[in-house]
């Protein structure tokens, strides 16, 4: 059924320059007219953070008054998976597709394929290495982490050790947080000397004991950066447990880090705008079927939140439990 | 492709297939069936070319399991060796940048030679299958990482690597059924595995070690060489799935493997071989992994919830077994 539409170039040459809706509205298979649907092909689901990209993009469906769905693999390793994923989504036939890449160059063929279905994609949380996305919207990471450098060095005055527990070493995020924390300590901050980078997938309890470790080797440690949430809290988890006092900077949300903050135990954390990031992908997407003009990037932005400021409604509105 | 043993050696070794392969087909047609009247975007071409890609790798490693899962045993470094196996493909053909037959060749061998790892430690240090195959699991995860440098190896300077899972040689002869290579492989990985459990030796030998090994044993088989065999064979094929699975992704991710495993695993069960060993054949399997990669993808097309998904594929597991077991007893 597939190749019958395919082989039809003459009256997609004619339908050209109408927007895809139209298209598939006008092709026999279509279900319903003009009902659109965007699937979101994330790079999980579990975890809260994409729970909360969940919640913005539901959110923007609504307003927009289209149907989408989300779905990501169990962990971010499983590439193949995603990209099993991303094919089943095409066969649905969607309108747009939001697509947040754990390989990019794994996806291209599907890409490609979305592409010649005029099927436009919204790349989100992290780039794809591709001209076919319309836009991208993400967090800048590395600005980001940088942000929790300087802070880290505010907290604990300039000088000192610092260590780095990161969740992975080989996802973009992993990578461009962990780059953007150790590039701007070592160009600004010359007198803290970071002693350890290490990866704990993101788990709470690897995280804790990979802590308790550095702790434990490092009696005279001044901070520690955890770059991700379950990282964060794995961090928190380790001082506590070894009853040590440090300057702990997280990143991301989720109810145990803001108790952690509220307890004074983690000085603060940066924070992405997931509920943003879901909300961009989607009202982009909706652009982009209407044929209106879309930013190739857009920067969904960032916030460091500490005690201070944890019930400031701008910071609130951002933050997930 | 029918995986009978012409004879067996040992009483037990009973393969009852038909039953079996019969209930499993019937399910596989029954979910089709049943997707194709939920929706109409599941019986399409390029849907059904999504599930048969969506099985080669699935498919292979459960082909690589069956074998050593006949012999009683277990091997659940299936998964890590497959991205082992890419790794020193993707190290062979990217960085080193030899041709492409010796880098196929160089994945093949290195899975032989885990394989071989792998049997010496359960025949000859009598370490149960389970655990050494957990040990080599997590070794091949970190020498994957390790060799790699902890990033993907792209196979962008071999021009058509992908080609070996994403090229379809048969849509080239009839462009109405672009069939991917990579099933080709996992269908040429499984006729060649049937055979060799149908009509070698070694075939029969997996089944009569599976069934009764202290039997063979004292009727003066060297069961430890023949195990090792077995071991090596699947690990062989692990590395084909390597190859197909870095085809499939133009990358070796050194990061992924672990879990995929016990997708093989519930594939083998599936189509009815026994985790205790001595019966199972590989057509079976194969229609395993198609229920599972059947079920995956048409409940995505029905866009029910991820969360039920796994629920619904552990429940089928189940089912898929105790059915069998029904058919079994009342036979």
């Amino acid at each position: 059924m597939t190749r019958g539409k395919e082989s039809m170039p003459t009256r997609r040459l004619v339908l050209g320059g109408i927007p895809a809706t139209a298209l598939l509205a006008a092709s026999p298979i279509a279900m319903a007219q003009e009902k659109i649907y965007i699937p979101l092909i994330s790079k999980g689901f579990q975890h809260q953070f994409w729970q909360a990209v969940k919640a913005g993009a539901e959110k923007a469906a609504a307003e927009y008054k289209v149907t989408i769905s989300f779905e990501g693999p169990d962990n971010e390793t499983m590439v193949d998976r995603q990209i099993d994923m991303l094919a089943a989504a095409l066969a649905k036939k969607p309108t747009a597709i939001g697509f947040a890449a754990l390989d990019s160059q794994a996806a291209i063929p599907l890409l490609q394929q979305a592409k010649s279905a005029r099927i436009p994609v919204i790349a989100f949380d992290s780039g794809v290495e591709s001209d076919i996305p319309v836009t991208t919207a993400a967090t800048d990471n590395i600005a980001a982490a940088a942000l929790a450098a300087d802070k880290m060095a505010e907290l604990i005055g300039g000088a000192g050790k610092v260590a780095v527990l990161v969740h992975d070493q080989t996802s973009r995020t992993g990578v461009d947080r962990r780059d953007g924390f150790v590039n701007r300590i070592k160009q600004a901050h010359p007198k803290i000397e970071i002693v350890a980078i290490e990866y704990g997938a993101g788990d709470h309890l690897k995280s804790t004991e990979i802590t308790k470790a550095i702790l434990q080797a490092n009696p005279d440690l001044k901070g520690m950066f955890g770059a991700n949430e379950g990282s964060a809290i794995g961090v928190a988890n380790g001082a506590r447990e070894m009853n040590r006092r440090l300057v702990i900077i997280g990143f991301d949300s989720g109810a145990a880090q803001k108790q952690a903050i509220r307890d004074g135990i983690m000085a603060g954390a940066i924070t992405q705008n997931p509920v943003g990031i879901g909300y961009e992908t989607v009202k982009a997407a909706v652009a982009a079927i209407k044929g209106e003009k879309v930013a190739p990037k857009i920067d969904t932005g960032f916030y460091y939140y500490d005690k201070s400021n944890l019930t400031d409604p701008r910071i609130a509105a951002v933050l997930y439990d | 492709m029918t995986a009978f043993p012409t004879r067996t050696l040992a009483a037990g070794a009973k393969v009852s297939g038909a039953g079996q392969k019969l209930l499993a087909f019937a399910s596989l047609l029954i979910l089709v069936v049943g997707f194709s009247l939920a929706s109409p975007n599941f019986l399409q071409t390029s849907n059904i070319m999504a599930i048969l890609q969506a099985t080669s790798v699935n498919g292979v490693l459960a082909v690589a399991a069956t074998l050593v899962i006949i012999t009683g045993g277990i091997d659940l470094s299936v998964g890590t060796l497959m991205t082992f196996c890419a790794v020193i493909c993707g190290v062979v053909l990217t960085w080193w940048g030899m041709p492409l037959p010796v880098g196929i060749l160089a994945a093949i061998l290195a899975g032989a030679a885990c394989g071989l790892v792998s049997g010496t430690i359960i025949a000859r240090m009598k370490i149960p299958p389970f655990i050494a195959t957990l040990g080599m699991m997590l070794m091949l995860k970190g020498l994957a990482l390790i060799i790699s440098g902890t990033r993907p190896i792209y196979f962008n300077s071999t021009p058509g690597f992908t080609q070996i899972a994403q090229g379809s040689l048969v849509g080239m002869v009839i462009p109405q059924l672009p069939i991917p290579n990579g099933v080709l492989l996992l269908f040429a990985v499984a006729g060649f595995a049937a055979w060799i459990l149908a009509r070698t030796v070694l075939g029969r030998y997996t089944y009569a070690i599976g069934s009764n090994e202290e039997a063979i044993r004292l009727s003066g088989v060297n069961t430890d060489a023949w195990k090792i065999a077995v071991y090596a064979l699947a690990g062989g094929i692990c590395g084909i799935a390597g190859i197909l699975i870095a085809a499939r992704l133009n990358s070796a991710q050194p990061a992924l493997g672990q879990g995929y495993e016990l997708d093989a695993i519930a594939a083998v069960v599936i189509g009815g071989t026994s985790l205790s060993g001595g019966r199972g054949t590989v057509l079976g399997t194969l229609i395993g992994a198609l229920i599972m990669s059947v079920l995956t993808n048409g409940l995505r097309i029905l866009s029910v919830a991820p969360e039920w998904q796994t629920v619904v594929t552990g429940a089928i597991i189940i089912v898929a077994v105790y059915a069998d077991q029904l058919r079994r007893r009342r036979g």
